[in-house]
């Protein structure tokens, strides 16, 4: 007996829906074996993981300045890995990210106004941009694997980073601890009122919008969407595979720079030796959990937060290992990508003799 | 002190061996399994638990093969089964596996662990410069050397491997002649989750025998760089293996000797190797293009 | 066997937490790690001290701790929730969850918070730690005495005035035995990455040298030198059973007394903002048994532990030169906790660059 699957006409509309309600079910009860299996009263189990968290409003603050950086990163990974450009380094971006937006606040301490953040932020974004077009050039000059590059490259980012912060950069009043000094306040990014969160989380959903936008509605969106899936007829349209290649990496090097800085200039606000525990990696997911959709980033980033803070209350409230939340997030990415199967196929299951009966299938 | 540095450096390589053989086997068949780091976590642990609990680094390696495949089956029912993207479904395995082997491997830490002895032949081991290096190793290098000959050997002088490569490189002509992709690719992607999984022991028994949590430490994602490395060719990925770990073993003797260079270049000094490495083989396109598997990552699913 | 009886633990904890939340007149102590709480090292350390401190206080107190806490923002929302969800005093022990630390404690004036390893207090807000350095002291000196090289390696992390401090100390002991000792030094750049350090160890024995000590956590240097028949030391654990043949002694944290003398301070009202600095007196850490070392040695390193416990000896007395030989304090001082704790030079003797 074998699983076949037999391509659907059209893409199914039900599935379109259907297909992550499917898919977080699905992960849910593999949860909830897990927790059965583990000894842990697996209701309270999902009620501190994924009701919780969003029954304080300190709670859902948390968990929104936790999902920003990583729906930043998420929304220039979509752009990736339409085109068919694996983009693993955004961690690594991000952290140039930091240290280029850092830059002002470092050299000019006193430097204040309104226009010292907005410097530091389109620095951030360059810093990204320019760390981004190593692998893209490499990739477009010499056909090197991007996903090789741009992953080690976020190992040197970091070295580097940490190179800095315990040395040159370093706050001279900080008693050798290494992290830079401490961002002053026109250099912070400013809350929302009467919060604490970051004006980077309504900015980030503007950026989804427009990013969704660009990709759904102008050419340029059209040509990544179809180089992506169709290299072949994206190059008999006469379009240009190594700027997409380039176009792609450079929009996701730049928000990576974007949610680095932000991170440093805002619930961190100096440099430290690490900005990021890998949020470059968990976007990964995001994106893909979003369905490489913007818009879809936004929700995908705000489930993962909702992971983090349920991971975190559960490790006080029932002494459940931190490894837990992993676990639950590589399971959680299986169940999307292979219910997303579903919208383009449909599966049906063979058994050995019927197989025969279709010799012409082999 | 030649002898020693060379040993340290073959034991630095081994796992990479290990790991980057399975994965370019299962890269030969087409597919692009970026799980090998969880893979290889999943492999120590079993390997580690197995051995402790029976005392028999031997059956330890078993475990961590059974691990590694499991894993690996895992993957392919995702990718080969489900035709889910195989970038996604790599970084999703390796999530799945660190975290996993640190709930399975909770109650191991902080425990010695069972070690694998090494070689010794008396009059031969003991000769100099050569002597441990040749005939002093622990059995799994030598089963690292045995896997890279032998896998070279399937893959381009037997029929199976002729029928894997032609997989890889063009699944459709592949299926028109008649041949099962999903289940040479599946198998592909088996024995490379076995190899993962022998890498990852090697850590936890030979390398420092002990289990902490992720203590493969981004050594599966080198394997994966080794395998482009060596453009897909066993011996070379073997022998881009040894540069790596000689480059990582000679940066810390240049920190002993006291030259003077902060630790976080030199740490770095791998990582650059690799991608300078990376740019001069992939500038070399014939090289590239005869090697590289033309249907590398891109799903199959049979026409009715 | 293990998991099903951790289990079971888990279970009876879960519902000793149930009962717990319902009685409400325990004290609920809590802990931050850096690592998990597993680690074999440093996070171990300091769980293996709260394990303490709940078998001390019993049922007057209920911990609980979260584990594998980045430093940053993901420190300032663990130790937040930490707060929030009724902890009355806060364990935070990694020196980068300090201004975390700081921050939260500004937000909440009725918990304690405790911090390891930093300089920052506030009026809710204590700091403690460990002279670890009376210990490297003391390694120093054996190093000195059975090194047949006349070098040591010394395996280190990261360049922070902790670690600066140790290897200071550790020369300024060997020298006390040997005046023209060696050390060669390797910064791995990570606090626990097992391969690496061993890799580090196997360099540093190819280099000629006969002991190592390191300011990382695995045991691996400890299995290399004990493959070698070469020695070394543990941190943070005894870590004989890794090397029953290669350790001479190890410097073991041991925070749960402390733990506990801090916990019945808030039960009974008398706590107050410290900047305590423990040493091998106070039982903050101890050394392992001397082992693998003849009889004279094992006495002088027995002498120089009750020395320092007695005071008699402080290990940065005077004169302390700089490794570019100007003079810091002269002879007849100690040098004082504040430079220590700022400590980022090396002392005279000490070859190898300091990073900057």
């Amino acid at each position: 007996m074998r699983i076949i699957l037999e391509r659907r006409a059209d893409p199914s509309k039900a599935m379109q829906f259907a297909s992550p309600i499917l898919a977080i079910v699905l992960s849910v009860i593999a949860f909830f074996v897990i927790f059965v299996v583990s000894g842990i009263d697996p209701l309270k189990a999902l009620e501190v993981y994924f009701i919780e968290p969003l029954t304080a409003m300190w709670s859902i603050e948390d968990l929104i300045a936790k999902a920003t950086p990583i729906i930043l990163v998420a929304i220039g990974l979509c752009f990736c890995f339409r085109a068919g450009v694996w983009n693993i380094g955004a961690e690594g971006q991000l952290v140039a990210g930091a240290i280029a937006g850092s830059f002002v606040p470092i050299f000019f301490p006193d430097a204040s106004g309104p226009l010292v953040l907005p410097a530091m932020l389109v620095l951030g974004m360059l810093g990204g941009m320019v760390y981004a077009a190593i692998p893209a050039v490499l990739k477009t000059r010499f056909g090197t694997n991007e996903i090789l590059t741009s992953l080690m490259l976020v190992y040197v980012a970091q070295l580097f980073l940490d190179w800095l912060a315990r040395g040159p950069w370093r706050n001279p009043a900080g008693h050798n601890f290494p992290d830079s000094r401490t961002f002053t306040d026109g250099q912070l990014m400013p809350t929302l009122p009467g919060t604490e969160i970051f004006l980077s989380f309504p900015a980030a959903i503007l950026i989804a919008i427009a990013a969704w936008f660009v990709m759904r509605y102008t050419r340029f969106g059209f040509q990544i969407r179809v180089l992506g899936q169709a290299p072949r007829a994206g190059l008999f349209a006469g379009f240009s595979h190594p700027r997409m290649v380039m176009a792609s990496f450079l929009i996701s090097g730049a928000l990576a720079g974007l949610a680095g800085i932000c991170e440093a200039a805002g619930p961190i606000g100096q440099l430290r030796t690490s900005v990021s525990p890998g949020y470059g990696f968990t976007a990964i997911i995001v994106a893909f959990l979003g369905r490489l959709n913007p818009v879809g980033a936004v929700f995908a980033g705000l489930l993962l937060g909702l992971s983090y803070m349920g991971g975190e209350g559960a490790q006080i409230a029932l002494g459940v290992s931190s490894q837990t939340t992993r676990v639950f997030q590589g399971i959680l990415l299986f169940f999307v990508l292979v219910c997303d199967t579903f919208i383009i196929y449909r599966p049906r299951l063979a058994h050995a003799p019927a197989r025969a009966a279709h010799p012409a299938a082999r | 002190m030649l002898e020693s540095i060379l040993l340290t450096v073959i034991t630095a390589a081994t796992p990479l061996i290990f790991a980057a053989i399975g994965e370019l086997v299962a890269e030969r068949s087409g597919v692009l399994n970026l799980g090998v780091e969880g893979m290889m976590a999943m492999g120590a642990v079993a390997g580690f638990a197995a051995a402790h609990v029976t005392g028999n680094p031997m059956i330890g390696v078993l475990a961590a093969i059974v691990a590694g495949v499991v894993m690996a089956a895992l993957f392919g029912i995702v990718t080969l089964v489900f035709v889910a993207n195989q970038v996604a479904s790599g970084l999703a395995l390796t999530l799945f596996g660190l975290g996993l082997s640190g709930l399975i491997g909770d109650s191991f830490v902080g425990i010695p662990g069972v070690s694998v002895p090494s070689l010794n032949i008396p009059g031969l081991t003991d000769l100099p410069i050569v002597g441990r290096v040749i005939f002093g190793l622990d059995p799994l290098t030598y089963l690292a050397i045995a896997l890279t000959i032998g896998v070279s050997w399937f893959l381009f002088r037997t029929r199976g491997g002729l029928v894997l490569r032609a997989v890889g490189d063009s699944h459709g002509s592949a299926h028109t002649l008649g041949y099962d992709v999903i289940r040479v690719r599946f198998l592909a992607v088996l024995f490379g989750g076995a190899c993962a999984g022998v890498g990852g022991a090697y850590l936890s028994l030979v390398y420092t025998p002990q289990w902490t949590e992720a203590m493969t430490a981004g050594r599966g994602w080198i394997a994966l760089a080794l395998v482009v490395f060596g453009t897909w060719l066993p011996l070379r990925v073997f022998i881009g293996a040894i540069v790596f770990g000689g480059v990582s073993i000679l940066q810390l003797h240049a920190q002993a000797f006291g030259i003077g260079i902060p630790s976080q270049f030199l740490s770095a000094l791998p990582y650059l190797t690799t991608i300078v490495v990376l740019v001069i083989i992939s500038r070399n396109r014939v090289l590239v293009s005869t090697n590289t598997p033309a249907a590398l990552g891109q799903s199959f699913v049979p026409d009715r | 066997m293990k998991k099903v009886l951790s289990a079971a633990v888990a279970v009876i904890a879960l519902a000793a937490g149930m009962s717990a939340a319902e009685a409400a007149d325990k004290l609920k102590a809590c802990w931050v790690y850096v690592g998990p709480h597993n680690d074999g090292g440093y996070s171990e350390g300091h769980d293996k001290g709260r394990l303490y401190a709940q078998e001390k206080l019993g049922d007057k107190i209920e911990t609980t701790y979260v584990e594998n806490v980045a430093e940053g923002p993901d420190a300032e929302r663990a130790i937040e929730r930490l707060a929030r969800s009724g902890c009355k005093i806060i364990f935070t022990t990694s020196f980068g969850f300090m201004d975390p630390t700081i921050k939260v404690a500004a937000k909440f004036p009725d918990v304690k918070f405790e911090h390891a390893t930093g300089f920052k207090t506030a009026p809710n807000v204590g700091t403690y730690n460990s002279r670890f350095y009376e210990g490297r002291y003391i390694q120093g000196q054996i190093a000195a005495k059975q090194s047949k090289a006349g070098v040591a390696g010394y395996i280190v992390s990261f360049p922070i005035p902790e670690v600066v401090m140790g290897i200071d100390a550790f020369m300024l002991g060997a020298q006390s035995v040997n005046p023209d000792f060696k050390v060669k030094i390797i910064w791995v750049n990570s606090w626990f990455d097992p391969a690496k350090e061993a890799d580090a160890a196997k360099a540093l024995f190819d280099q000629g040298v006969d002991i190592i000590t390191q300011h990382t956590d695995s045991p691996a240097p400890l299995q290399i030198a004990q493959e070698r028949g070469l020695h070394g030391f543990g941190q943070a654990h005894d870590m004989i059973q890794f090397a029953p043949k290669a350790q001479y002694t190890a410097i073991v944290d041991t925070w749960g007394p402390y733990y506990e003398k801090r916990i019945n301070a808030v039960l009974d009202g008398t706590w107050k903002p410290e900047q305590s600095w423990d040493g091998l007196k106070d039982g903050i850490m101890q050394m392992a048994p001397y082992t693998n070392l003849p009889d004279d040695v094992v006495a002088m390193a027995k002498k120089t532990q009750a020395d320092i416990e007695s005071g008699a000896l402080h290990p940065f007395k005077g004169p302390i030169v700089k490794q570019d030989g100007t003079e810091v304090i002269p002879a007849g001082q100690n040098l004082d906790d504040g430079t220590l704790l700022g400590l980022n030079w090396y002392v005279k003797g000490i070859d190898d660059k300091l990073p900057q």
